[in-house]
This record gives structure tokens, sequence and C-alpha cells, in this order.
């Protein structure tokens, strides 16, 4: 069966990185619930630590099941290799780390989930002096003309949150490739059944595994997939990856490994020094979500579409939306780049502004008024009083957050029952 | 021969097959990447032979050094090129002179024409790949740091031991 050139998404969906366990045979895959990994002999312990022989040392750096984790994601986004982290946030954070020096600039898109704006607003340049400069994206060339000397990376969402926003990648990527550095996608909304922006020409994918890959709710997690394309070394702009690694007596990563060095250092600089690794357990459970990723994004869009198109002709709504509704001013980039479906998360506007929006989150019985998205069951969310209150009100306007914003994750249940539901609290908000 | 895709038997044929393995541009500098290689094949039971003309008659991790493939005194199966893809020319013309059975050009490394006359005279020829990186990805090992086998298989891939082990 290895000979085959390319399995379908599906089957890579379910059995890329797994295999029985060699020692029991065991089907599913075993949480390797330990903290360390005993070595053959002192000698076999130095190839591991001067990183040799990949192997397991210590589960802070690699771990057998959140290595099939990483495998499963770099096979699905079509990457070479992918490090997976103990959240959406954490990848963000690894993404970056072997990037920028203190003093150098990242290009941001202003309409990234707003838990992303903060970080790299505040916390990035307060405690590593990382400058993030934001465009807006809906404009390609606000990015052409926020490029300086320092800029060592463009972050974007491929479909952003809230509001079914679609990033022209291809665009983007062409303007990062001309400048000489990497094109960072976020593509947690999407997940790699809808979009794969590394065929667009993305360097980096990160995920927030917790969403659509974990899908049920259960795990926080992350992962930073590398697509094995950049040139590392070419204008020394990136040393932590061309040049002399001092933890390692000098080894230069991408000399010695290619187009693994991204991946490599991750775990063997990255997870050692910043520590955020993923657990086994959590790994378990995203790994169980992913072998149905394809069959659930599915539903989730077609779920998503059939509400929004009930909510655009309700008289208590202003606006909908959502990439996959003609109305969409991303209608045609949702065609391009996500002909499978728009996904399962959007916003609407409710008649009446904040206060109907605090009233309708507080009237819905059957979504589950949380700030989470991707689950199986649909969830609500009216983001200006809840995830995006650190901004200000430019800013929550500015990132499709406003005071009339509501946002929906649709599940998986029938979708007359998340009708219904929703009609009734609209009545008591709104009236 | 297409030498812009292998598939993974033909791959695994050469690396089952072959025992002696000669490196040519063999570093004594334990951070250069044919080091790696050396380090690593050595450890899964090749026998590693160095060629280096300036470490000729030195030793490279307990490896006897020789200055040149034609130095040799028996062909080895296969030879291993760490040298850019001119140079690497003249070294596969060496290796059909020494016998070898097998020539493998590293990651970053292809000379289309010398790979001909190597095929021409019953070689088997691997360009821009690296035989560390495809053993640890076809013996179930690569994946350990997360990086994509494109393996799939629901047979149990027990893990080649090293040779202590053997």
């Amino acid at each position: 069966m290895s000979e085959k050139k390319s399995f379908g998404f599906e089957t890579r969906a379910i059995h890329a990185g797994a295999a029985p366990d060699p020692t029991t045979g065991a089907r599913q895959t075993p949480i390797y619930q330990t903290t360390s990994f005993v070595f053959d002999d002192v000698d076999e312990a130095a190839s591991l630590f001067n990183l040799q022989k990949v192997g397991f040392i210590y589960s802070r750096l690699t771990n057998p099941t959140v290595a099939v984790l990483e495998e499963r994601i770099a096979n699905l986004e079509g990457g070479i290799g992918a490090t997976a982290t103990a959240s959406g946030h954490a990848a963000q954070l690894m993404a970056l780390f072997p990037l920028l020096s203190p003093g150098d600039e990242f290009i941001a898109s202003t309409k990234l989930y707003g838990g992303s704006l903060n970080q790299f607003a505040n916390t990035f340049p307060r405690a590593f002096g990382w400058k993030a400069v934001f465009a807006d994206t809906d404009t390609p060339a606000n990015v052409k003309a926020a490029l300086t000397e320092k800029t060592k990376a463009i972050f974007v969402e491929s479909l952003a949150n809230p509001g079914g926003i679609v990033t022209d990648l291809e665009a983007i990527a062409t303007i990062a490739r001309d400048a000489g550095i990497p094109l960072i996608v976020d593509n947690t909304l999407a997940s790699p059944y809808l979009i794969r922006p590394i065929e667009w020409g993305a360097t980096l994918v990160v995920h927030s595994t917790t969403k659509f890959l974990s899908g049920n709710g259960t795990s926080v997690g992350g992962a930073v997939v590398d697509s094995g394309t950049f040139d590392w070394s070419k204008d020394g702009k990136y040393p932590a990856l061309s040049g002399p690694e001092p933890g390692y007596h000098g080894l230069k990563f991408h000399e010695t490994f290619g187009n693994l060095a991204y991946t490599i250092h991750g775990h063997a600089v990255g997870l050692r020094d910043l520590g955020p690794s993923q657990s086994p357990f959590n790994a378990f459970l995203t790994l169980n979500g992913i072998e149905t990723l394809h069959l659930r994004m599915e539903r989730h869009s077609t779920n998503a579409l059939t509400v929004a198109r009930f909510l655009e002709s309700h008289p208590a709504v202003e606006w909908v939306s959502y990439a996959g509704l003609e109305s969409s001013k991303y209608h045609a980039l949702a065609q391009k780049y996500l002909p499978r479906g728009a996904g399962g998360i959007f916003t609407f506007g409710i008649k009446g502004g904040y206060d109907a929006g605090v009233k309708l989150v507080e009237s819905v019985e059957l979504f589950s008024h949380l700030a989470n998205i991707g689950d199986s069951r649909s969830l609500i969310i009216h983001p200006s009083s809840t995830t995006h209150r650190q901004l200000d009100a430019e800013g929550q306007t500015a990132a499709g957050a406003g005071p009339e914003v509501i946002r929906l994750s649709i599940g998986l249940e029938s979708a007359d029952d998340i009708i219904a539901d929703l009609a009734q609290a609209l009545e008591k908000a709104v009236g | 021969m297409d030498h812009d895709s292998y598939s993974d038997a033909y791959l695994k044929g050469v690396l089952e097959d072959v025992r002696t393995i000669a490196v040519v541009g063999a570093s004594d500098n334990p951070l250069r990447a044919s080091h790696f290689v050396m380090k690593y094949l050595g450890d899964k039971g090749y026998t590693i032979i160095p060629i280096n003309p300036g470490q000729a008659g030195k030793e490279i991790l307990g490896h006897r050094v020789y200055a040149a493939l034609s130095d040799l005194p028996e062909p080895p199966d296969m030879v291993d090129v760490f040298r850019n893809s001119d140079a690497a020319a003249g070294v596969v013309d060496e290796a059909i002179a020494a016998g070898a059975r097998v020539v493998w050009l590293q990651l970053g490394v292809r000379n289309d024409d010398a790979a001909r006359r190597a095929e021409a005279a019953g070689l088997r020829v691997v360009m821009n790949r690296c035989p560390k990186i495809e053993y640890q990805r076809l013996f179930g090992e690569i994946g350990r740091i997360g990086v994509n086998s494109n393996i799939i298989t629901a047979k149990k891939r027990p893990v080649k031991p090293t040779k202590k082990l053997i």
C-alpha cells in the first residue's frame, strides 16, 4: 500500500502518522503518558542529545503520541513537518520564535481573532521586542506598503474570526515571496479540509487544534506546520535557523537539516527552551477528532449555510456576514479558496445593538454561550461583551466585533433545531 | 529512471541491499551534515569509509579515511556524495571505476548527465536525497520529531535496532 503515490484526504485524516504499535500491535495510537524514555547506552544518549538521531528523550521535546498528531497535521496540510504545542497561542509564539529578534517587525492582519491581536499588539512587543505592524489585508497593497527592512514575516488568517473574512492568500503570498519573507497563515477556522494554505504559497501554517481538528471541545492544543520550501540561509535574515546555535555546540540548523530545519528547531530549541508542549492525552483526543474531520467540516459548512440563509431573511437581523452567502463581499474569494464550503463560523448583526445582543445570548437554549468555536455543539457569543472586550470601540469595529455583532459556531445538530432555537431567542431579544 | 521522485520500494531496496558506504566529502567536524550521516548510518550497522584527501590516513568516528575512491582495497557497495552538483560528476565517474553498485548524491546535489553514465554502467542512482533522512522516514523514525513520512500503512512498523542490539 505504501507504494501508492498519494492517498486521499479522508484516508490520510485517519491513517497519516499512525501505525499499529510495533511492540503490542495496538491498533489505536496509545497514550504514552510518560515524561521520559530510557537510552540504550551512553552512545545512543549522546546521539539523541546531539540531534544525530531523532528519538525520544523527554516529553517536553518529543513524545510518541504527540508525534503522531504532528505528522498527521503536517500530512493533511501538505507540509514537511509540524510541531504540536500546548495551545493555539503557543503555536503563534513558537511560529515567530525562530524568525524574530528584539527590534524586528512582522505584519499582521487587522482582522485576526481578538486574542491574537492582544498577544501581538501588547505582549509580544513588551516581552520579546517583536513589533506587530497591522495592515488591513482586504487590500493586499496595504501589506506591501507596510514592509520595512525589519519585516521578518507576514501573519494572516485564511478564514478570519469573526465575520467570515476570506484572505486573498495568493496575493499576499506573492508579496511575501517578493520581499523574501515567510507568510504565516492561521488555518484554524477553515481546517486543512477546506483550504490548504501551503498550496497557495504559505511558508508556515498555525493551528489552534482546540477547534475543528479536535472537534468536540475537549482539548486545548496547537500546531505549527512548515512547508519546507523556504530558504532560511539565503540572506542571513534568520540567524536562529541559519547561524550557529550555542545550545548545540554551534550547530547550524538549516545547513545540517536542510528543509527539516524549522521543524527540528521547533522541537530541539523551541519546545526545549519555551516549553509549551502538548500533553499526550490531548494529542490522543485530537487525533480521534481528526479521523472525522472531513465529514464534520462538510456538515458544519452545510448547516452554517442553511442557518445563515434563515437569518438573512429574518426581520430582527440587520446583516449576515458569511462567506458562503452570495451577499458576502468575500463570496468570490470563498468560491476560489473554499470550494468545499465556507466553514461553520459566521457573524450577524442584531437589530437593537449591544443590549439586544446581550439578551439574545442569554435567551438561547440549544446554543451554548461560551468563548470557543469549532465544537460539535452550536455555540454563540457576543464578542463586544466577551472575546473582544479588551479592544476599544474602534478596535472592535475594525476587527468586525462591533456592539451589534453576534458570532455563531454552527454545530452538527439538526439544522431545523438550530434554527428553531435562534428563532425563539431572536423573538425574546428583539420582540 | 525518474529522478524527480523515487518510489519507497526503490529507496528501501537500496538501503537494505548495501552494507559498505563510502562517504565522499566526509568531514571530521561533528557539526557538518556529512558527519551526522556517517554517525547515524554507522550506528545502523553500515560499514562507513570516509573519503577526504585532507584527512587521509587519519580516522573519523573510528573509521580510516582514504584520499580517493581509487585508493580503496575493495569496491564499496555505495558511494554517498557530499559535493556540489558540478563536482559530483567526477565523483560519479570515480564511483563507476571503483566498482560501486549504487551512487547516492546528497540533498541539493543533482547531475543528470553523470546519472545517465552511472546507470549505463549498471549502477543504481539516487539524487537530491539524504540516506539518513530516507532511512529514518522508511523505517519509522522520522515521525518521532513531527516530520511527515508520507507513509500510510496498517502494518506494524518495527524500528530497526542499532548495531549494538543486533
